[in-house]
């Protein structure tokens, strides 16, 4: 094939440190690998693809992890790298990290999210379907496909559709979770909440879904939120930490209705 | 034999089409609505939109993707903008103009029927998604926020910042999951099509691969709906998202579906260059920067190395103004992508490899002030910088076009329903729409029509007017395809050649876009007829695809894929060859005027080509349907 635009000298020499695991209760390990002549305009999902065709080569398996898009915005990607979520570098997902953020020589670490609630399925590939168990919990507004109102009879304050669209802005890629010390999935959650219940067409399930998402969370098995702050460090939209204070409110509140509307029917 | 494609557009005026056909078709009781099952494959905008408002409805939906999230879909990645013909704006948009302007941009190779439809419901679009909360941007007053697009002269976009196709899949992706917990859908994640079943001459079912266990399932249906977006990685680097491929549209068309236009493929003009072999993908760039942005490389092809700002103003061809003074920078996207490649086709492009031009802001922040480009731009020139580590603050941006959109696809009726009954396709994956060449902001409009608005109704109609017998998946054709299936993906495992997958990817996206890209002619696509079976045969003899079929398998997937672009590349390259015209997003450089334009021959080809398939080896038949215009008059495009 054509010579290689990157071997230009500029290239480095790594050795990654990959976490291998053959299967969802296989024991997996670390394994080391060489990875020279890395360029620095790869990204990182680059590098390791150039890894795995090194790799195929041998005949050895190529390192399994999930990605698509690889434009920070599908949510597919999500690696430990070297003990962060996603990286080093600040709002960006590991498919928009570059190389250059490394140095020749360097050792990197790359490992699956580690929660109970995301278990690894192979190598770098973990299982993230209790998201979407959260959001089927009532992370939606109920408005089925028909006609509705003409989309401007609501105006909606411009600061309550940018609050909801800053917490819209979440990718669902579990990189809060992973960088939690209690592996809580709250970031996720009050995303959500506080995307749909900032807007005036999701008032009326506010309290459901507020309490059905946060039992969902639960059941999952994620952690309690102690407010650590790690989520929001390793959040590549940025989603603000805020969002867990809105969360909580509207759980409180959901919580004392649900007790008033119990001791109204006379069930309590 | 050619045989007779049948349209099925409804008689009547053009703006009464939709209206008189919704009334005549069949409904379906809706007490026996829960009695049919319908399977959806996608679950981008079309397909979450149509699973979900399906499941609504009643019907019993299965819906899959090979993704392991239905909101992960390549839908997300739509950065721009929805169009719909509200006219908040009273700058004098209609239905009929968006209708016109579809239909122009399109280049005249597009249904009127269709279109006018999707520009009638493209209002309806808008209110539901605001129901379900999509944060679109709002004026201060509240009311909803709009831009101009893609050389529209209205603003009728609509737009959430630079993720609008993010925000409208999370809408329909959260309607879908509401369906998922009430129990009207069953969801099926990374579980990836790999056959269509037809049985007694109707779509009754699929076969998938768990692609967790490994595991074949055959699904059964009443109903089938394709929703598996576009064929655009037939290229290798484009900016659709790593799995994006023509699996399941072409397992469909080599069970009978009339594949239409394959070669009408768009190319987005502005993009970041490849910067090395290692390139897996290509990322865009938003067009909107060409409101500021002045595109330019050096006269001369020795200064090509030069530091950009060491090159004189003197010695910088700015070609989109010189070519083009009225549209100049704006020039639409096919335009404005060929007049880039003929620059570094000169030899005169900048970056690695000679495949780039600048886009400068020099003068506009020279004007503007760097706050204003900033406020602008800012997130998009950080997106420059991350990915190029270059500053384009203060040197030029380097830009070059790269493949963003297919227009062609399955064929289908007005009902969206394709040559398989009971087979219906939606969003990219189908052809209808776009004509020659898609106008920004459409393509999502377009999957959400049909899947909010379009399919709940003809699908309807489809199931209370056929006769379904039962079938189960062990009937003879379920068994066969599984075969088919088992006998392929063992075929691939076992070859244990010497080439990677990727490999022969990048080698078919080079053919592709070296002869059947940007600019096509008939020796070029000739060679590629010859290269293209050659490297295929390859491929089957040499491919090295290690692990098991159980289990997650990322190069088993890939492989897969690959093969069948390998297949379909070679029907591209025969569409293009047959239609000797240069329209839109096709480009036949033996077809232009005198000073370089698309020229189009409406006497022979005004129609859709729609290929069917005759059986393996043997060479496909092409079936026209002919377009008539009864309420646009053809013109030639311009934009000088
Ligand atoms: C970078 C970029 C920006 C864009 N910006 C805009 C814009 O601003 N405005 C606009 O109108 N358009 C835009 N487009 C185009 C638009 O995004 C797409 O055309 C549209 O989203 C396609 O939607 P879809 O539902 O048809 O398919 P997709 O969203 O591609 O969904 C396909 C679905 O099918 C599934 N699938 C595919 N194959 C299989 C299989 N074999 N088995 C099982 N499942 C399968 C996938 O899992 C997925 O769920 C953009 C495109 C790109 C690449
Ligand atoms: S909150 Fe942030 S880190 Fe958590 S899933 Fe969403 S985008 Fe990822
Ligand atoms: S691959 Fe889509 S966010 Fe990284």
């Amino acid at each position: 094939m054509s010579a290689s635009l990157h071997a230009t000298g500029k290239g480095m020499n790594l050795t990654l440190h990959v976490w291998r695991q053959a299967g969802p209760g296989a024991a997996g390990r670390i394994v080391d690998y060489a990875a020279p002549d890395i360029s620095p305009d790869m990204s990182f999902l680059e590098m390791l693809d150039v890894v795995n065709e090194r790799l195929i080569a041998q005949g050895e398996e190529p390192i399994a992890f999930d990605h698509d898009c690889r434009e920070g915005i599908c949510g597919s990607c999500g690696l430990m790298i070297n003990g962060s979520a996603h990286g080093p570098m600040k709002l960006t997902t590991a498919c928009q990290l570059h190389m250059r953020s490394f140095k020749d020589g360097d050792d990197i670490w790359i490992e699956p999210w580690r929660a109970k609630a995301f278990p690894v399925i192979k190598d770098l590939v973990v299982d993230r379907g209790a998201f979407d168990r959260i959001i089927q919990a009532g992370g939606y507004i109920s408005a089925p496909t028909g006609t509705p109102q003409d989309a401007n009879a609501l105006p909606i304050p411009k600061a309550d559709a940018d609050l909801a669209m800053d917490n819209a802005a979440c990718i669902g890629c579990g990189a809060c979770v992973a960088a939690c010390p209690n592996a809580s999935a709250s970031l996720f959650t009050a995303a959500k909440i506080t995307h749909l219940g900032s807007l005036p067409q999701g008032q009326p399930e506010r309290d459901r879904r507020a309490l059905a998402m946060v039992a969902q969370m639960d059941e999952e098995g994620f952690g309690g939120c102690t407010l650590h702050g790690e989520c929001q460090e390793a959040c590549p939209k940025g989603i603000s930490i805020d969002a867990i204070m809105q969360m909580n409110r509207d759980f409180v509140r959901a919580s004392a209705t649900a007790v008033q509307a119990k001791e109204w029917s006379g069930a309590a | 034999m050619s045989r007779k494609l049948d349209a099925k557009i409804p008689a009547g005026p053009l703006a009464e089409k939709w209206d008189t056909h919704r009334f005549e078709m069949k409904l379906v009781n809706p007490a026996n609505k829960r009695k049919f099952s319908v399977i959806v494959v996608g679950s981008g905008l079309a397909g979450a939109s149509a699973a979900a408002s399906l499941s609504e409805l009643g019907y019993q939906v299965s819906c899959f993707c090979f993704q392991d999230s239905p909101r992960r879909a390549h839908s997300i990645a739509a950065q721009g903008g929805i169009n719909a013909a509200k006219n908040y704006r009273n700058d004098g948009d209609s239905v009929q103009r968006l209708f016109y302007d579809t239909i122009k941009g399109g280049d005249f190779r597009a249904r009127e029927a269709n279109v006018y439809r999707l520009a009638q419901v493209s209002v309806d679009i808008i209110d539901q998604c605001v129901a379900q909360g999509v944060p679109f941007a709002r004026e201060y007053g509240g009311l909803l926020a709009n831009r101009s697009f893609g050389g529209a002269q209205v603003s009728r976009t609509f737009y959430a910042r630079g993720q609008t196709g993010q925000q409208l899949l999370l809408g329909a992706y959260q309607a879908l999951e509401k369906e998922i917990a009430r129990g009207g859908v069953t969801m099926y994640s990374r579980h990836e099509m790999l056959e269509l079943v037809v049985v007694d001459g109707k779509a009754r079912g699929i076969i998938v691969r768990d692609m967790l266990t490994g595991e074949l399932e055959s699904h059964a249906a009443d109903a089938v709906i394709l929703a598996t977006g576009g064929y655009g990685n037939v290229f290798y680097l484009s900016t659709n998202a790593k799995g994006c491929n023509v699996t399941a549209t072409w397992r469909a068309h080599k069970k009978g579906a009339a594949f239409a236009n394959p070669c009408f493929t768009q190319i987005h003009p502005t993009c970041i260059p490849v910067s090395g072999d290692h390139q897996s993908k290509l990322t865009l760039m938003s067009e909107s920067l060409r409101n500021d942005g002045r595109v330019w490389v050096p006269k001369k092809r020795e200064d090509c190395g030069k530091d950009p700002s060491q090159i004189p103003e003197a010695d910088r061809d700015y070609y989109l103004e010189r070519k083009y003074p009225s549209f100049g920078n704006l020039s639409p996207r096919d335009i404005a992508s060929r007049a880039a490649k003929e620059a570094c086709d000169d030899g005169r492009g900048v970056g690695p490899g000679g495949r780039g031009v600048y886009l400068d802001f020099a003068d506009a922040i020279q004007r503007l002030g760097r706050k204003a480009i900033e406020e602008r731009y800012g997130n998009l020139f950080e997106m420059y910088q991350r990915i190029t580590d270059e500053d384009p603050y203060t040197r030029p941006m380097r830009i070059y076009p790269a493949v963003h959109y297919t227009m062609g696809g399955l064929w289908v009726d007005y009902n969206l329903m394709s040559t398989i009954p009971g087979l219906h396709v939606l969003g990219e994956a189908n052809f209808s729409d776009h004509g020659a060449n898609r106008l920004g902001a459409s393509a999502l409009m377009q999957g959400l029509a049909d899947g909010y608005f379009v399919i709940p109704y003809t699908l309807g109609d489809y199931l209370a007017t056929t006769k379904l017998e039962k079938v189960t998946t062990d009937h003879p054709e379920f068994v066969a395809a599984k075969a088919a299936v088992e006998e392929r993906t063992k075929k691939l495992l076992s070859v244990n050649g010497t080439r990677t997958v990727d490999s022969f990817h990048r080698e078919l996206g080079k053919i592709m876009w070296d002869k059947c890209g940007m600019a096509r002619d008939a020796k070029g696509l000739q060679e590629a007829l010859q290269e293209i079976p050659k490297l295929r045969e390859e491929f089957w003899r040499n491919v090295k695809v290690l692990g098991s079929a159980e289990g997650l398998n990322q190069s088993l997937e890939k492989a897969g894929r690959v093969a069948d672009f390998l297949e379909f590349a070679e029907l591209m390259c025969l569409d293009a060859l047959q239609r000797e015209e240069s329209c839109g997003g096709h480009f036949r450089t033996e077809y232009q005027t005198e000073d370089g334009e698309a020229k189009r021959d409406d006497e022979r080809f005004a129609y859709v080509a729609a290929w069917e398939y005759a059986g393996e080896g043997k060479p496909p038949i092409l079936n026209k349907e002919p377009l008539t215009f009864e309420n646009v008059h053809l013109s030639t495009r311009s934009y000088k």
